[in-house]
C-alpha cells in the first residue's frame, strides 16, 4: 500500500510520457533539465547548508531557477533551488499533512454515530480521503527530502503546527455538516490556488485533493439541506453549529495580511497566490448567498453588502483567540495531540514487525539465492 | 487565470437533485432491480440469511470504523476504512433484500437502528472489542475467510438479489482476506513481541470459532487458508473448542449493547428527523 514518494511525483526532470487511451501526452513544458548531481537528488535537507558553497555556478543556478519562476513554470523535485524555497515549502506542506491526519479526529469521532447507514457511508469515506490526502502530502514533503516518520514525530513533539480549526469541539450531528460547508470550503478557497503553486509534486497534490474536497463540502452542504427541512430541534442544531464554527472557519485564513510575516517571501516565490486577507474576503462573499439559501444566520451584526466595494464588509474575528490556539491553548489541543501520540505510540510494535518481517523475508531470498 | 471551482456554484437553483451523489432523499440502494423472490425459494429464510449475514457485516464495520485516528500507520487508516466500508455497503444491500422481502417492507436504517441487541443475528466474534492490532487482524482473518467462503456459495443461491450480493461482496472479500493474511504472516513472523501478541490473538479467537460453521458447511475451506496463514507465519493452529449458544439465536455478549447503544444514539434521540 506505501506509495513510493518519487514514483507518484515524477516530475519532467526524469523523461515521461502518460497515455490516456490512444493519444500520447508529452510534458507540456519543455524543462531545462539538469543533469542529476550531488545537490539536485536524494535526501536534500542535510547537504541544503554546504552545497551552495560547493555548487560551481550558484549564480546560474539561482538564475534559471528565478527564471522559472517568472515564466510560472514548475520547479520539479530535481530543479535547484534555494534553501530558503525549500525550508519554507517542506514547513507548508507538513503543516498542511498534519492537519489532514489531525483532522479526520472531530468528525471521525461521529463515524460510529452517524444516524442512517447513508451518512455513516459517506461520513467514513471522508475521514478516509484525509487519510489518502495526508499520504499524497508526506510524499510530496519527501520529495524535498524530508522523511514521513521525522514529521510525524515533530507533530507529536509540538514542533510543527497543524489547523488551528481542529482544535474545536464536534458537539452534534450537525457538526458533521457545518465543516463540510466551511472548513472544507474554507480549505477549498486556501488550496485551489495552491494548485498552481510553483512547486510542481504539491501543485499536482493540490489538484486531486481540491477535487475531493469539492465532494466533501458539496456532502456538508447537502446534509445541511437536509436537516433544514427536518425537525425544528434538527434546524436549531445547524444554526448552533453554524454560530460555533463561523469565526473559528475565517481565522483559517492565518493572521491578517499586516501581521503575516512570511508571506511576501512566498507569494514572490509563487508558493502562494493570494493574501490572507483576499483570500478571507472570497470565502465571505461566497458564503453569503450559501447560508440566504440555506436558511441560517451568519453570527457576524457587522456583516452587510457592500454596494461601492462590490464585496461584503464583514466584523474582525478575534485575533487574540486565534493565538491561544495556535499556541497550544484552544478547546481540544490536548485530546487531538494525546490520541495522534497513542495512536503512533501504540502501533509502534506493529511497525517495528513489518520492518522485522522485511528484513528477514531479504536475508532469506539471499540465502535462498547463493544456496 | 481562474480560480473558479464549484464551491461558488453550491447554492445555485436546480431543476431536481441530480446533481448530489445519488441525488438526495436516497433510501434504496437496490432502486431499479427486480426484487420479486423467484418460486421455490422461501421468502422468511432468505430474508433471515440475508439479515444475519448484514448484522456480521455492520458489526464488523462498526468496530473497523473505532479504528480512525488509532491505526499504527497511515496505510493501515486507509486500508481499514476501506474494508469498513464494504462491509457496511454489503450490510446496506442485504438489509434493503430483507425489507423487501419479510413483508415487513422496512428500510435499511429500520434494521440497524431500531433492533435491540437480542435482534440482533451477528456471530459473537464481530462484536468483540477490537484490543490490539494483532487481535483485530486475526480476527478479520478469520471473518473474512468465512465470509468469503459463504458468499462463494451464495453466489448460485436462486434469489437473483442476493446472487449479485454475493457476486460483488466476493470480489470484496477477497482483498480483506488477502489484506489481513499478509499482516498476520508479518506479525507472526516479525518480532518477538508481535510474536506473542498475535499468537495470544489466535487463541482469543478460536474461543469463538464454535458457532461460525453452522449456516453453510465451509469449515474445510476456512480450516485451509488458516492452515495455510498461520504455517506462513510461524504460528500454532488454535483449538477449537465448543461454544454454548449462537449468535445466530440472538445469544451475544456482554459488548454487543454497548456498541448498539452508540450506533444508535442519534438516530433514537431524533426518531422524527430526516437526514
Amino acid at each position: 500500500m506505501r506509495f513510493g514518494a518519487q514514483e507518484f511525483f515524477r516530475g519532467p526532470g526524469q523523461p515521461f510520457t502518460i497515455t490516456f487511451g490512444h493519444r500520447v501526452l508529452l510534458p507540456r513544458e519543455n524543462h531545462v533539465t539538469l543533469e542529476p548531481n550531488e545537490w539536485s537528488v536524494g535526501k536534500l535537507v542535510s547537504m541544503a547548508t554546504t552545497h551552495s558553497a560547493e555548487a560551481p555556478d550558484r549564480d546560474g543556478l539561482q538564475e534559471h531557477f528565478d527564471a522559472t519562476i517568472a515564466r510560472d513554470q514548475r520547479i520539479e523535485p530535481r530543479d535547484w533551488m534555494p534553501d530558503g524555497y525549500r525550508k519554507t515549502l517542506i514547513r507548508q506542506i507538513a503543516q498542511h499533512a498534519h492537519s489532514e491526519i489531525i483532522g479526520m479526529q472531530p468528525e471521525g469521532e461521529w463515524i460510529t454515530k452517524a444516524p442512517s447507514l447513508r451518512r455513516k457511508a459517506i461520513l467514513f469515506a471522508k475521514v478516509q480521503d484525509e487519510a489518502g490526502h495526508g499520504l499524497y502530502l508526506y510524499s510530496a514533503a519527501e520529495t524535498l527530502g524530508a522523511d514521513r516518520a521525522d514529521l510525524t514525530t515533530r507533530l507529536i513533539e509540538g514542533r510543527q503546527k497543524y489547523s488551528s480549526i481542529f482544535n474545536y469541539p464536534t458537539l452534534s450531528f450537525a457538526d458533521v455538516g457545518v465543516i463540510g460547508w466551511f472548513v472544507d470550503g474554507a480549505a477549498i478557497c486556501n488550496q485551489v490556488p495552491l494548485c498552481r503553486s510553483s512547486y510542481g509534486p504539491y501543485a499536482r497534490a493540490m489538484v486531486r485533493i481540491c477535487k475531493e474536497e469539492s465532494f466533501h463540502q458539496r456532502q456538508g452542504y447537502e446534509l445541511l439541506l437536509t436537516m433544514m427541512r427536518g425537525t425544528d430541534a434538527q434546524r436549531a442544531m445547524v444554526q448552533d453549529a453554524v454560530d460555533r464554527w463561523w469565526w473559528p472557519s475565517l481565522m483559517m485564513f492565518g493572521p491578517p495580511d499586516d501581521a503575516s510575516p512570511n508571506s511576501a517571501q512566498s507569494m514572490a516565490w509563487k508558493i502562494k497566490r493570494h493574501s490572507n486577507d483576499e483570500l478571507r474576503q472570497r470565502f465571505v462573499d461566497m458564503t453569503v448567498p450559501q447560508a440566504d439559501k440555506l436558511g441560517v444566520r451568519l453570527p457576524d451584526p457587522e456583516l452587510r453588502w457592500n454596494e461601492a466595494r462590490g464585496r461584503h464588509d464583514f466584523g474582525t474575528p478575534d485575533w487574540d483567540e486565534l493565538k491561544r490556539v495556535i499556541t497550544g491553548n484552544g478547546p481540544c489541543n490536548d485530546r487531538r495531540m494525546e490520541r495522534r501520540r497513542t495512536a503512533h505510540e501504540e502501533g509502534a510494535w506493529v511497525r517495528e514487525a513489518a520492518t522485522a518481517h522485511a528484513a528477514k523475508q531479504a536475508a532469506r531470498a539471499k540465502d535462498g539465492a547463493a544456496a | 487565470m481562474s480560480d473558479d471551482h464549484v464551491y461558488m456554484t453550491l447554492a445555485e437553483g436546480h431543476e431536481d437533485d441530480t446533481r448530489w451523489a445519488y441525488g438526495t432523499g436516497f433510501e434504496d440502494p437496490l432502486h431499479g432491480v427486480d426484487t420479486t423472490v423467484p418460486e421455490g425459494v422461501d421468502a422468511g429464510e432468505l430474508a433471515d440469511v440475508c439479515v444475519a449475514l448484514a448484522d456480521d457485516a455492520l458489526v464488523s464495520a462498526q468496530r473497523l470504523a473505532e479504528w480512525t485516528t488509532r491505526a499504527p500507520e497511515l496505510e493501515e487508516e486507509v486500508a481499514l476504512a476501506n474494508i469498513g466500508l464494504d462491509l457496511l455497503g454489503q450490510a446496506r444491500l442485504l438489509y434493503s433484500r430483507a425489507g423487501q422481502v419479510d413483508g415487513t417492507g422496512r428500510g435499511e436504517d429500520a434494521y440497524a437502528y431500531f433492533r435491540d441487541a437480542d435482534d440482533f443475528r451477528n456471530v459473537r466474534l464481530a462484536e468483540l472489542p477490537n484490543g490490539d492490532f494483532a487481535f483485530s487482524t486475526v480476527r478479520l482473518l478469520v471473518l473474512s475467510s468465512w465470509r468469503l467462503a459463504q458468499f462463494a456459495h451464495l453466489v448460485a443461491h436462486p434469489d437473483p438479489v442476493l446472487s449479485a450480493i454475493a457476486a460483488k461482496g466476493v470480489k470484496e472479500l477477497t482483498y480483506h482476506r488477502q489484506y489481513a493474511a499478509e499482516w498476520v504472516v508479518r506479525l507472526g513472523d516479525g518480532t518477538a513481541e508481535s510474536h506473542r501478541r498475535t499468537r495470544k490473538a489466535l487463541e482469543q479467537v478460536a474461543a469463538y470459532f464454535g458457532e461460525l460453521f453452522t449456516a453453510y458447511d465451509v469449515r474445510d475451506e476456512v480450516a485451509a487458508v488458516l492452515c495455510q496463514v498461520t504455517g506462513a507465519a510461524g504460528l500454532p493452529m488454535p483449538v477449537y473448542r465448543p461454544l454454548p449458544g449462537a449468535g445466530r439465536a440472538g445469544d451475544h455478549t456482554e459488548h454487543l449493547a454497548p456498541l448498539l447503544a452508540e450506533l444508535q444514539s442519534v438516530a433514537r434521540a431524533h426518531p422524527e428527523a430526516t437526514w
